[in-house]
């Protein structure tokens, strides 16, 4: 369970997000969404500590200001927007990175981290790729990739910061469907920040809608998903609809 | 008129990667090993001793050499059969200048290969932050006061790398944003001008000095001794142990300060430490060699290019390869025009420079075919 308490976080004398009071139950998958700007990824980088903030965050009942940067990353994994992925660097030495909080300073990965990390590989289908430079990889297979290094970290809480953004459709599909079956196995918390709205309100149990810092909106998606505050907060004509499956889908509206 | 091309089939159809369960314990991913890669090293290392004992304007075969160095061994009793100059001349000058050459270029090398880890810069080395021109700077120093200082050469110039990389880093993470490393890189570049002005405008200064001012600039190992050796060594082990027991975190920086702390490593104290250590024992290694370029810079790189680019490999072949490297360049600056010298940073650049360009472009072919 993560917990936000008055959380904010100031670039300079510019305060840039909150203050955002927020509860995230153990294993539900919690979409934030609002337009650029809005705080998305500030929000994700606080509860993983890399921006300094006021307020409180809670992993479970430890305020992660009272844990040590190893003890943190053993609960929390973090994936940004943009990883940085070092072309000459191999498939399997890239998993093996997220074992780092599982190994002393001066330590070097033991066979059962190995072994985690090679049952990632295999289980998100990269085992064949596994001495291949990232160069040489597809941006759907770095994807996996890049979830596979940090579900290495074998934390409970996975921050996704737009997962998706560089996929194709079906790339896109196929990624969300593969956090969603990794959350349910492994019983994950996940909090992504996510751009495509109608993905959104398929995969996640619950939306916070940001604009400007804060928390504008929060509930299931077809709450938080209408016409009304879309429009306002995005600056937009949205048009949302039912599929026939009983998906919402989100449409910008062209002005004409 | 709307055409439609039936879809490929995909490699992974969609949705069916949700459904597919781990093999239990199906693959232990190979451990990143460096053998291989320092096994060729040493075997270069020992081959450029072998080399530099051996050769010199003094007849002295192979195994002579290594009877005279046997006999020096503790529990060895053995009469190398050699007359007394010529053990002299292989215990008292070669062999120091052989080991010396293998320590600064083990150091070069190796420090360079950290920094360039650190800073996630290919052009980072000791010399880029400013232990070149401090070094330099705190020779000059000394020279042209004269030379009843002759002996606190090393010490000053010790004094200016440290003092020069020890200014860059408070400068740089003063007013950059905090811990950015390109702000740390601008300042030594910022501080090695400075310093090297000042340089500049004493050797001008003292224009009569100007011949021993270059020739340490130059770099030289001519005058090594045990006592240079001694008085470098412990740095030197120091160092290379540091920078060794940092191989792995340095390519857990390879992803950047961001997602290495979101690993659980504090990136910023890795750097000081990392560059501290690196700084000290390069420092060490030009107090008594003076500058040689070019080590830092093309030996890592040529270890990156040639094997793969874990730190776990480049650290220590760096290091072991430096030496030989350095060994070597050493045997070319005083044979090629013997009985004279050629002053070693000079050689390196001449052999190390288009080497460097040779491996870069072998590789770039390897790489697009």
């Amino acid at each position: 369970m993560i917990t936000l308490h008055d959380v904010t976080v100031r670039y300079g004398p510019q305060s840039v997000v909150g203050p955002v009071s927020e509860v995230v139950s153990a294993g539900e998958w919690v979409g934030v969404i609002g337009p650029n700007g809005a705080g998305k990824t500030t929000i994700l980088r606080a509860v993983a500590r890399l921006v300094a903030f006021g307020g409180e965050v809670l992993l479970g009942d430890t305020a992660s200001s009272a844990l040590s940067p190893r003890s943190l990353a053993r609960l929390v994994a973090y994936v940004p927007q943009q990883p940085e992925m070092p072309p000459d660097m191999s498939v399997g030495h890239y998993v093996l990175l997220g074992r780092t909080p599982h190994i002393g300073y001066f330590g070097v990965e033991t066979a059962p981290d190995r072994r985690v990390c090679g049952d990632l590989l295999e289980r998100l289908e990269l085992a064949a790729l596994a001495r291949r430079p990232l160069a040489s990889l597809s941006g759907g297979e770095l994807q996996r990739l890049v979830l596979a290094r940090a579900l290495a970290q074998e934390a409970p809480v996975l921050l996704l910061d737009e997962p998706t953004s560089a996929l194709d459709l079906g790339r896109r599909v196929d990624a969300l469907e593969l956090v969603d079956a990794l959350r349910r196995e492994r019983e994950l918390t996940v909090v992504s920040a996510m751009h495509d709205l109608t993905l959104a309100g398929q995969f996640a149990d619950r939306l916070l809608l940001m604009s400007g810092g804060t928390v504008v909106a929060g509930g299931k998606p077809d709450e938080v998903l209408t016409e009304g505050a879309l429009s306002a907060y995005f600056g937009t004509g949205v048009r949302v609809m039912r599929s026939d499956d009983g998906d919402l889908v989100v449409v910008p509206r062209r002005a004409r | 008129m709307s055409t439609t091309v039936p879809p490929p089939a995909r490699a992974l159809p969609s949705r069916a990667t949700g459904a597919v369960t781990p093999a239990p314990g199906a693959a232990v991913l190979a451990p990143v090993s460096a053998r291989r890669p320092v096994l060729v090293a040493l075997g270069a290392l020992v081959g450029a001793v072998l080399l530099g004992i051996s050769m010199g304007p003094a007849d002295l075969s192979l195994p002579d050499a290594v009877k005279v160095i046997a006999s020096h061994l503790p529990f060895v009793h053995l009469h190398a059969g050699v007359s007394a100059v010529d053990a002299g001349i292989l215990w008292q000058i070669r062999l120091p200048r052989v080991v010396l050459g293998g320590l600064v270029g083990a150091m070069l090398a190796g420090g360079g290969a950290a920094f360039q880890g650190v800073f996630r810069n290919p052009l980072a080395d000791p010399y880029l932050l400013g232990v070149a021109a401090g070094a330099g700077l705190g020779a000059t120093v000394v020279i042209v006061g004269g030379s009843h200082l002759a002996a606190l050469l090393p010490v000053a110039a010790f004094a200016g790398a440290v003092g020069a990389v020890t200014l860059t880093y408070v400068v740089g993470a003063t007013v950059g944003r905090q811990g950015a490393t390109a702000s740390i890189v601008l300042a030594g570049v910022a501080v090695a001008a400075l310093l090297t002005a000042m340089q500049t405008f004493l050797q001008q200064q003292h224009s009569q000095d100007l011949q021993d001012v270059y020739s340490w600039i130059l770099g030289r190992l001519t005058v090594a001794t045990w006592s240079d050796v001694v008085v470098i060594l412990p740095y030197v082990a120091v160092s290379a142990a540091v920078l060794f027991a940092h191989r792995r975190l340095l390519d857990v920086l390879r992803v950047g300060e961001h997602e290495a702390d979101s690993l659980g490593v504090r990136a910023a104290r890795i750097r000081i430490v990392v560059v501290a250590a690196a700084t000290l024992g390069t420092a060490a290694a030009v107090a008594v060699s003076g500058l040689i370029g070019f080590v830092g810079i093309i030996v890592p790189h040529t270890v990156r290019l040639t094997t793969n680019a874990s730190y776990r490999v480049v650290v220590p072949v760096s290091m072991i390869g430096g030496a030989a490297f350095l060994i070597l360049a050493d045997i070319a600056a005083r044979t090629v025009l013997s009985p004279g010298e050629i002053p070693i940073g000079v050689v390196t650049a001449f052999v190390g420079a288009p080497f460097f360009l040779f491996v870069l472009r072998s590789r770039r072919i390897g790489r697009t075919a």
